[in-house]
């Protein structure tokens, strides 16, 4: 295929050369963050290809931040994602403190922790709510869905709600938030502003509740993948703003070894590039690995949110992961309320970052997954060099992977239910497509 | 539990309901950030939904109603071959057409492949360049096609997108001034962090909509609304200068999320290169 950017397209061709070959392809993937197609060739009553063609355009963000200030990848890299702004901010403040051998106090993690619970329970609810219940419930859009079911549309928006609640008070703005910088922040909180979160973020528990039993009554197609996961785990808590890199096989290390364990290749017929373990090994990384690898250190309300809800301490249908983002969300109103409530301020916005030569290397859990930044400074601050690894190019193998499975053991489906089902099972990991154009698929298709 | 009614938008409204005005919202080479901004209008967005006809939106429909549309929403900027040929189709499908954000308007951040060479920051990012599709330049939508109106940010505001559509909707001019974040700034009684503080800011000649997020929270305005209508983008070159900004500074910050702007662009030409 070309990198097109055109929808246009039919909804299923055929074609091939010798052999019954029948081709499935959605031209348009509707509820993803940003743009991508899905392409699987069927041969001879084989699935012989599963592709997931992001077709966004590249935006060349590596190239762009260099010669910038080491002050600005936090708003430079947020541009990246919409969707997940504090992320990018996140990964790319550790990544610059790390460089800059700057030591960042608890205070201001902790609220910066909070800041991240917000953008994770704005996304999660988005994802939950807007994105992927209305394909298991039967309806082409959360608007559809109200029609039916305003009740709970309404409190998927209040939930998301209260996500941007917190990233409006500590961040200043929902969308690229303006108030974190290298070293901390612009300005803390008030700690009138910070309680003032706490009637909202009390409801938000409730509804995260609510969610979290909601989602564990839908039907779940059959699917058990048994890829590899991979994950942060801080030395407490859930991983969310901090923590080692670790898989389910028992590695562990930390971000300024990401680069030694995970490589990122060209594939045969693609330009995609793959981000492999060890340049074999295809991982998933996101709410089902982060539950995997962690499900230990949830909160107990959380745990016992998990527990009602059926998922055991790992969960390995990609369809349930929805009921770990609904977890997730449960988790992270309880860690905001926390960090409020053991808030007593901080002796500064943010500390003192002073230039040097070097290289650092920041890593996060982006709602979707691990997020990787990795700069190289000139004495003077100037970036000499950027690399960027976002979770939905980490999850490209895997993804495509457990789609070939999925649409095997569902080759006698009619072509618009099947096209419906793989839909859904690509909104399992909740890709992020704007994120991931280093992964722009430009195979060119002759058949 | 499985629902029902997946599909047709008609059906499940009855008969008695006059059609409702058509959207369309359209993505180009951006982060989503500003059609989530519609996503985000929690409290407004079901109301929006049952007096809009929202009949094209991948992001948050599988649905799809054929134009042409009442209104069209423009995220992005026009990075590639096909999306140069594909706005015009956008175009052809719209009676009202408008951008949304600094990508759309100004062609984003993106928009610093500008300055460098295209092909060297392909290699720099891909082993295969030469595969990958892309314009030398980023470039807004209103160098395309006609653009009926541009709302400015980025991301954009969420007060002022519903204004416009409202305004759209009912022919209405849309109200959104032209002036500087300066002004909004002296309304919410913040204290220039430039006159007091000696804060680089560049409020003076950057346009409102934000609510002068930036100088209250101490930090200068970045700029990432763009350009008010009347910028004196020298004037205040020479206030950072004198300010102590090295040149190539003053040079990075007028070239961020508004890059090609003209009068950013303009500005940063008349200082030192960087690195």
């Amino acid at each position: 295929m070309s990198d097109g950017g055109a929808p246009a397209g039919g909804q299923a061709g055929n074609g091939g050369s010798g052999g019954v070959s029948r081709t499935l392809h959605v031209p348009m993937l509707a509820r993803v963050e940003g743009e991508a197609s899905m392409h699987v060739v069927i041969y001879d009553g084989r699935v012989s290809e599963v592709e997931l063609r992001i077709f966004e355009p590249p935006r060349f963000f590596e190239a762009l931040l260099r010669g910038r200030a080491f002050t600005e990848p936090p708003d430079i890299t947020a541009r990246i994602c919409g969707i997940c702004p504090v992320a990018y901010q996140m990964s790319a403040c550790q990544a610059i403190e790390d460089a800059c051998g700057a030591i960042v106090p608890p205070p201001l993690q902790d609220l910066r922790r909070l800041l991240y619970c917000g953008e994770w329970i704005e996304s999660h609810a988005l994802h939950i709510y807007l994105l992927h219940a209305p394909d298991f419930l039967g309806y082409d859009s959360a608007i559809d869905l109200a029609r039916d079911h305003r009740d709970l549309v309404e409190r998927g928006l209040r939930l998301k709600k209260a996500g941007n609640a917190i990233l409006t008070v500590v961040g200043g703005r929902s969308i690229h938030p303006v108030n974190v910088r290298v070293g901390g922040f612009y300005r803390l909180p008030t700690a009138d502003e910070l309680r003032g979160l706490r009637a909202t973020l009390a409801d938000a528990l409730a509804d995260a509740l609510a969610t979290v039993a909601l989602v564990a009554g839908f039907d779940f197609p059959d699917l058990t993948h048994d890829c590899e996961y991979l994950s942060l785990r801080p030395a407490q808590g859930y991983p969310i703003d901090a923590g080692q890199v670790v898989t389910g096989g028992g590695l562990a290390f930390p971000a300024a070894e990401f680069d030694a364990h995970v490589t990122e290749e060209h594939v045969k017929h693609s330009h995609a590039l793959h981000a492999r373990l060890h340049g074999t090994d295809p991982y998933l990384t996101g709410p089902l690995a982060r539950y995997a690898l962690n499900s230990a250190a949830l909160s107990p309300l959380a745990a016992q949110a998990a527990r009602d809800a059926g998922l055991g301490s790992v969960c390995r249908n990609p369809f349930r992961s929805i009921i770990v983002r609904a977890v997730e969300v449960t988790y992270a109103v309880e860690e905001a309320l926390r960090i409020i409530d053991s808030w007593e301020g901080a002796a500064a916005p943010s500390v003192p970052v002073e230039p040097r030569a070097g290289t650092g290397y920041g890593v996060t859990e982006a709602p979707r997954g691990v997020l990787y930044h990795r700069y190289r400074l000139a004495a003077d601050g100037t970036i000499t060099d950027a690399r960027i690894v976002p979770p939905t190019s980490q999850n490209q193998i895997s993804i495509e992977h457990d789609l070939r499975a999925f649409v095997q053991a569902r080759l006698g489906l009619p072509p618009d239910e099947l096209t419906r089902q793989c839909e859904q099972a690509i909104r399992n990991y909740d890709p992020c497509i704007s994120c991931a154009t280093h992964f722009l698929d430009l195979t060119v298709e002759h058949r | 539990m499985t629902g029902s009614g997946t599909t047709g938008a008609a059906a499940a409204s009855g008969s008695v309901a006059p059609p409702r005005p058509r959207l369309a919202v359209w993505k180009f080479a951006s982060c989503d950030g500003c059609q989530l901004t519609l996503l985000n209008c929690e409290d407004e967005l079901l109301t929006v939904a049952s007096e809009i006809e929202i009949a094209y939106f991948p992001e948050a429909t599988r649905a799809v109603v054929a134009g042409p549309y009442d209104l069209s929403l423009v995220e992005g900027s026009i990075t590639t071959p096909g999306d140069a040929e594909r706005i015009h189709e956008v175009r052809q499908a719209s009676r009202r057409l408008v951008t949304i954000g600094a990508c759309a308007t100004a062609g984003g951040v993106q928009a610093l492949r500008n300055f460098a060479d295209t092909y060297e920051f392909r290699s720099a990012v891909y082993a295969h360049p030469e595969y990958i599709k892309t314009l030398a330049d980023s470039t807004p939508i209103a160098a395309h096609v006609p653009v009926d109106f541009e709302l400015h940010g980025c991301p954009i505001d969420k007060g002022q997108l519903l204004a416009v559509l409202n305004a759209f909707l009912h022919d209405r001019k849309p109200p959104i001034p032209g002036y500087s974040v300066c002004v909004e700034c002296k309304r919410r009684g913040t204290v220039c962090v430039m006159v007091a503080h000696g804060t680089p800011c560049l409020g003076p000649v950057t346009h409102a909509g934000c609510g002068a997020l930036c100088p209250s929270y101490g930090r200068g305005c970045y700029g990432c609304f763009g350009p008010q209508d009347h910028p004196n983008a020298a004037s205040l070159a020479g206030r950072l200068t004198f300010l102590g900004m090295p040149g190539q500074d003053v040079q990075r910050v007028f070239r961020t999320f508004n890059a090609a702007a003209p009068a950013f662009r303009a500005e940063s030409e008349r200082h030192r290169e960087a690195g």
